[in-house]
């Protein structure tokens, strides 16, 4: 997260001017202030083009997929497909069919957990993951261990939230069937060593799945080169539309695991003594999915693309840079989580003012942030805090949006001193 | 900022700087946990009650200032009251913090009998911190019927 100085910016270094006119919201006022939106770890706002994506599926070619012959149904089955590709470039996976739709991280997560996990985990079995992690990567396993009698075990974090490296290792042993950590924490911005993580479980025979929901905004990833076994993003936080998402899994896993949900599409015949399961993915993919959203989350993806991956974890790194200088200058201010390797968060504490109220009065200046527990309760227990506030970084952001940040925090204490 | 004092009035900011009653009560013979999961605010209300009047309230637990006031301000108007006269004003204070902010007349008509209580009519304007305020009530409640629990959800 270094900073980076004007004088050694790429020519391609990001217009954020430019970025920020693509977005309707951004142009709107809340209560008679300009929006400074720093909440797009809970959901980005969307740009333009995603809106109208989803717009021009329905004014002329939506219809059902992989169901029609007629035109419409081919021309919509055909984008939908070549949104498939899309992520598999974005992921970096080696084939199409190695990507499962789905409505989000949470699905994604679940439906490891209940296909590959209900398969593979047995009584006497554990299933590994960090202190860190969204409630969507906790819950899942303990209804798995519970079901199975397995153990769900916990590598801890320490003061600053990273990974304690040498108790996940021990941690790890030869009942460790499944290993699922996030990629990078929602509620601190920690990034984990995630390819040493993999190398790790292989080592010890585990699976690993990882949680890309707050990476895929923020940083280049390469599933191939990472060497995980799934990884789970969500369309809405990489400036898409909600309610669609990805799960990518390594074709030989995913071609041995039972299918998840029954019904259309997944199936490739149906006897009433008998059905028999469709070829990867749509064994995955029962029923109508989302349509025009997957086609639209393709359209965010080129567009995050168009970008440059490179330039805006480069602008993303740098206004992190500033923010935290500049939240670290302000008295009574306490930064929560503040690993070496982070991306896009500051989660904070104020003496003596409950998140509640700096959320409420940061609303008044038009400055939404989060507040709360973050889905990740543990990681408040953790820290002895039972939430935070938490301002999160998009492309879109700038100095002057972090500068807003800290003036309402400036008003936050005046009111209570 | 001028709507932002309806809702940070300084008594309600004074109650949460200072919160009265603010003690577990070993002598309690009622007493209820609440929850707020959205965000994490939680509080405990404790409850003497001789025959049919509340002896004696008491709160502890951690909450953003409209809960902690709300609480504190709770166990000033509860002492003494009976229990018939505590129900009551339990669902005068939810019309208040819960009446459309169109209906202004409502408002004062549910404020007039609430006394102090009556600063927290800001809060109707801020659907999100609704449940702030109502939690430490909802919990009295419960703990008055003898609940162990209650929570905003
Ligand atoms: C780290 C992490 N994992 C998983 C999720 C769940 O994503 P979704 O709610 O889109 O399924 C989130 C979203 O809040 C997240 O931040």
């Amino acid at each position: 997260m270094s900073a980076q100085p004007d004088s050694i910016r790429t020519p391609e270094a990001l217009d954020v001017a430019a970025v920020r006119r693509e977005f309707p919201l951004l142009q709107t006022t809340v209560h008679g202030k300009p929006l400074v939106y720093l909440d797009s770890a809970a959901s980005a706002q969307k740009p333009q083009v995603v809106i109208d994506a989803e717009r021009d599926v329905y004014e002329r070619y939506y219809s059902n997929i992989h169901r029609g012959v007629h035109q419409l149904s081919v021309l919509a089955t055909d984008a939908y497909e070549r949104a498939r590709a899309r992520v598999q470039h974005f992921l970096g996976a080696r084939e199409a069919r190695e990507i499962l739709f789905v409505r989000g991280a949470t699905e994604a997560i679940n439906l490891v957990a209940q296909t590959y996990g209900r398969r593979n985990v047995g009584a006497g079995d554990e299933v590994l993951i960090t202190g860190l992690e969204h409630h969507s990567n906790i819950v899942p396993w303990q209804m798995l261990c519970e079901e199975k009698g397995a153990t769900l075990k916990v590598a801890p974090i320490d003061d600053a939230g990273v990974v304690d490296m040498a108790a996940f290792e021990g941690l790890l042993g030869p009942r460790t069937r499944i290993v699922s950590v996030s990629h990078v924490s929602n509620a601190l911005g920690t990034i984990n060593p995630v390819e040493r993580m993999t190398e790790r479980a292989h080592a010890a025979g585990a699976v690993i799945v990882i949680d890309g929901a707050q990476a895929a905004p923020h940083l280049a990833i390469d599933v191939e080169r990472i060497g995980c076994d799934f990884y789970a993003f969500s369309g809405h936080k990489v400036y898409g539309p909600s309610g669609v998402g990805a799960l990518y899994g390594r074709a030989a896993l995913l071609e041995a695991m039972p299918p998840w949900q029954g019904g259309g599409d997944m199936i490739s015949s149906v006897t009433f003594e008998k059905s028999t399961w469709a070829e990867l993915p749509h064994k995955f993919e029962a029923g109508t999915p989302n349509v025009a959203g997957t086609i639209a989350l393709a359209v965010a993806i080129e567009w995050l693309e168009g970008l440059g991956l490179e330039a805006v974890a480069a602008h993303e790194d740098e206004l992190l840079a500033y923010g935290t200088e500049l939240l670290s200058a302000i008295p009574g201010l306490r930064l929560v989580g503040t690993a070496p390797d982070k991306a896009g968060v500051l989660s904070f504490v104020l003496d003596g003012v409950h998140p509640h109220d700096i959320g409420t009065i940061l609303d008044y200046e038009g400055v939404a942030i989060r507040t709360g527990h973050h889905c990740a309760q543990p990681v408040m227990d953790r820290y002895g805090i039972p939430a935070t506030a938490r301002a999160s970084l998009a492309c879109f952001n700038t100095r002057e949006d972090l500068d807003a940040l800290a003036r309402g925090i400036g008003k936050v204490q005046e009111m209570f001193k | 900022m001028n709507d932002l004092r309806e809702l940070y009035q300084e008594v309600i900011l004074d109650h949460s700087r200072n919160p009265r009653h603010f003690r577990e009560m070993p002598e309690a013979n009622r007493h209820a946990d609440g929850h707020n999961p959205l965000c994490g605010d939680r509080v405990t209300v404790y409850l003497h009650l001789a025959g049919d009047v509340i002896e004696d309230v008491s709160f502890k637990g951690a909450g953003c200032s409209i809960s902690t006031a709300s609480a504190s301000m709770m166990a000033d108007a509860l002492r003494g009251k009976s229990v018939d006269e505590v129900r009551a004003l339990f669902d005068r204070f939810h019309d208040l913090v819960t009446s459309d902010p169109s209906h202004a007349a409502d408002q004062l008509d549910a404020s007039s009998e609430l006394g102090k209580l009556a600063v927290f009519s800001g809060v109707c304007e801020f659907p999100m911190r609704v449940k702030c305020a109502s939690l430490p009530w909802h919990t009295m409640k419960a703990a008055l019927e003898g609940a162990a629990r209650a929570s905003t959800e």
